[in-house]
């Protein structure tokens, strides 16, 4: 017997969200995990897409970044190792900004159907993104072998970007997917963005190659602290993280945090209404 | 008050909706600019900070519940009526939580679980097990209770041998049975139900409404919106008739559905015994205007299936050429169809006349063809070649009315479709459908 009591009022945020929110967990796992399973259900192509789509764009940027245009690894790591310690956290940001922010629309069955904390749907994609994440990541040990190169302790670290990155595409991911609700534009600006981002965040190079004056302003592009991070922990030592701009592209990314997070709980109730 | 798990106090539910001004006779380009421009800059504000736009240049508030107050008490079962549109939809959407109150407050004690659908989530490429796991999940269950209850649920629903199918490949009756027999193993506090037990064929209906018994005496606490009066009559003691988005009546059940079918206010006859006080001038009076059924029989409640008659009676004073227009207004008043007598005398402007005497006209309405919901009918009577608007003969509105129903047990337009229509559509019509296996192929 729970002996609780809920009181409904307008414009009364729900007390204990974030109790609600743990409390709706096993629907959080489920729903994650159908997420997952659906995805990779039916097509043997489901877990190859996973490996191949990173691992032909950073063939690509290897040729073009590194062959052609001869822009400098960070030390001493082969440059496709460098491109691929990119690939990663770009990839597990793009696909998870991408999912989060269509997935209030997807669940619209859902959300018109049964109450539950409405959080739980984009925050639940997020996790079939870092599935597709993990599986790239056995390409990395795999290259690392082939190139002999052993990571230091750093790479114990690497969970910490790993949230980072998940965060970074929480935050718009929130605030666009409950726009979508009302205003189905906004879809089109993932795809866009993402386009968009791959080229002007240093995933084909290094960030290092960037003038040092200009070097503060490029860190507020969030990915950029999340790219370096990783950098940091795959590559060791050849490429220090530049701490600045690290702190600047945290903040940055906390800021989209607390905008999603309160402007999705500011729509939350009427997303029934409007979907 | 002790008792008492469910309190609803001036409960409102409002809607805002836009509607264009059509007002001006001409509008500068300079104010369009102007005001567009304005509107864009607060617009994107809006957006920002995450508040509704709402397109339009006047706004109206639709209350879909107002003053909604009332109490259930532990174990009760409370059965909600009204029409479509009379705001049950929205006052079981609050209660579950689903959509958030305009105004006044509702208190809840206990867990609620909310079955407005069957199958809600059902995922198609998974299959029968791992859907009962997800939509348990999304009902509210935790895993145990699913896991506890997982061998009743599939017994229930008759589909052991298909658990390990996707349910992409169930026939729909085997779907319907899975998804109730998930919602039907849910044990929360208080039960909020909408029409859902409609679906499937009749024996599993039969399944069904037992198992709403056994929820029903066992103690729960149950809220229950049905169109179906026997299941209300069977299943609740009390009952709330709402009307216009306000509780008209609450009371007995008995009491309540007879309140309910009384306020539908249906008139499906009219007539003028004194023919001198009957609409209508020096060329033509009505007698009677009503609609009947295929039997002849005057009725106010209608199968959607049913073919109906209008039947007019009139008495003519003077020869004229006279054309008669009936037009089908729908339960929000919205303008279904028009239908004339005029072809069937003649060519326009030189139709036969009708000479003096007294006269029955009716036109026929097949079944399977209009909408389920309130009908009514405006009547025209007018002399060509003028147009009818031109001081037409009689011109009635809301003559007579009845009530049409689409019944859910498969022989309607709506077939094994449980849902509302979304939008609701003017006319239902059954149309043929064929479909025919082209190849067995799988490309």
């Amino acid at each position: 017997m729970h002996d609780e009591t809920i009181i409904l009022e307008s414009d009364r945020t729900i007390k204990n969200y974030w109790n609600d929110l743990w409390r709706y967990r096993e629907l959080f796992i489920i729903l994650a995990w159908r997420d997952v399973s659906v995805r990779y259900k039916q097509t043997i192509i489901g877990v190859l897409w996973a490996i191949l789509r990173p691992f032909l764009t950073m063939l690509v940027f290897v040729v073009i970044f590194g062959r052609l245009a001869k822009l400098p690894s960070d030390g001493n790591a082969p440059y496709a190792l460098l491109v691929f310690a990119a690939m990663l956290p770009w990839s597990l940001f793009s696909v998870s900004l991408g999912e989060a922010s269509n997935s209030l629309i997807g669940n619209e069955k859902l959300i018109s159907k049964v109450y539950f904390p409405r959080m739980i749907i984009p925050v639940s994609t997020v996790v079939a993104a870092f599935v597709d994440f993990l599986i790239s990541f056995i390409i990395l040990l795999g290259m690392m072998g082939y190139y002999r190169f052993l990571p230091g302790w750093n790479l114990l670290l690497l969970p910490v970007f790993i949230i980072l990155a998940l965060l970074a595409s929480l935050g718009p991911g929130l605030w666009i997917t409950a726009l979508n609700v009302k205003y189905r534009d906004f879809r089109y600006i993932i795809p866009f963005v993402v386009q968009f981002g791959l080229y002007i965040s240093p995933v084909g190079f290094s960030s290092s190659v960037i003038p040092e004056k200009w070097r503060l302003l490029y860190s507020l592009n969030p990915i950029v602290g999340v790219i370096d991070g990783f950098r940091w922990c795959i590559l060791g030592w050849n490429s220090p993280i530049y701490w600045p701009g690290f702190i600047l592209s945290t903040v940055v990314i906390i800021f989209f945090l607390w905008l999603g997070i309160w402007s999705f709980r500011k729509m939350e109730n009427s997303f029934a209404d409007l979907i | 008050m002790a008792g008492v798990v469910v309190k609803s106090e001036n409960l409102g539910k409002k809607y805002v909706i836009g509607h264009q001004a059509k007002g001006g006779r001409y509008i500068a380009l300079r104010d369009v600019l102007v005001q567009n421009t304005r509107g864009l800059w607060s617009k994107a504000l809006d957006l920002l900070k995450g508040n509704p736009i709402i397109q339009g240049d006047t706004l109206e508030e639709i209350w879909a519940l107002k003053d909604i107050n009332f109490e259930i008490r532990k174990g009760e079962v409370l059965g909600i009526i009204g029409r479509n549109g009379a705001g049950k939809s929205t006052l079981l959407k609050v209660l579950s939580r689903i959509t958030a109150p305009s105004s006044g407050r509702v208190t809840i004690k206990g867990r609620v679980a909310s079955l407005l659908e069957v199958g809600t989530g059902f995922h198609p490429e998974l299959t029968g097990r791992e859907n009962i796991y997800l939509n348990g999940a999304i009902l509210g269950m935790s895993r145990a209770e699913i896991k506890r209850k997982f061998d009743e649920i599939v017994a229930f629903a008759e589909v052991e041998q298909y658990l390990d199918t996707p349910v992409k490949r169930y026939s729909s009756g085997m779907y319907v049975r899975l998804a109730f027999a998930v919602a039907a193993h849910l044990e929360p506090e208080i039960l909020v139900v909408d029409e859902v037990l409609a679906v499937g064929d009749t024996e599993f209906q039969k399944k069904c409404l037992g198992k709403m018994d056994d929820v029903a005496c066992g103690g729960r606490t149950v809220l229950f919106v049905s169109h179906n009066m026997n299941a209300i009559q069977r299943l609740c003691k009390r009952c709330i008739v709402l009307s216009h988005g306000r509780i008209a009546f609450d009371g007995e059940s008995g009491n309540a559905i007879g309140n309910y079918l009384k306020s539908k206010d249906l008139n499906q006859q009219v007539s003028w015994p004194q023919i001198s006080q009957a609409p209508g001038n020096d060329i033509i009076r009505l007698r009677a205007v009503r609609i009947v059924g295929d039997d002849g029989q005057v009725c106010s409640n209608f199968d959607v299936r049913d073919p109906l008659k209008l039947e007019i009676e009139f008495q003519v004073y003077k020869e004229a050429q006279l054309a008669i227009s009936a037009q089908f207004i729908g339960a929000l008043g919205s303008y279904i169809m028009a239908s004339m007598d005029n072809y069937i005398r003649g060519s326009w402007g030189k139709q036969l006349p009708y000479s003096v005497g007294s006269y029955k006209t009716s036109c026929y309405i097949p079944g399977d063809f209009l909408n389920e919901g309130k009908l009514s009918i405006n009547l025209w009577i007018y002399s060509p070649p003028f147009a009818p608007y031109v001081s037409p003969h009689i011109k009635l509105e809301d003559v007579v009315s009845i009530d049409i129903n689409d019944s859910h047990d498969l022989g309607g337009a709506r077939g094994a479709y449980p849902y509302e229509w979304g939008i609701e559509p003017a006319v239902r019509p059954k149309l043929k459908w064929t479909t025919e296996l082209i190849t067995e192929d799988n490309e």
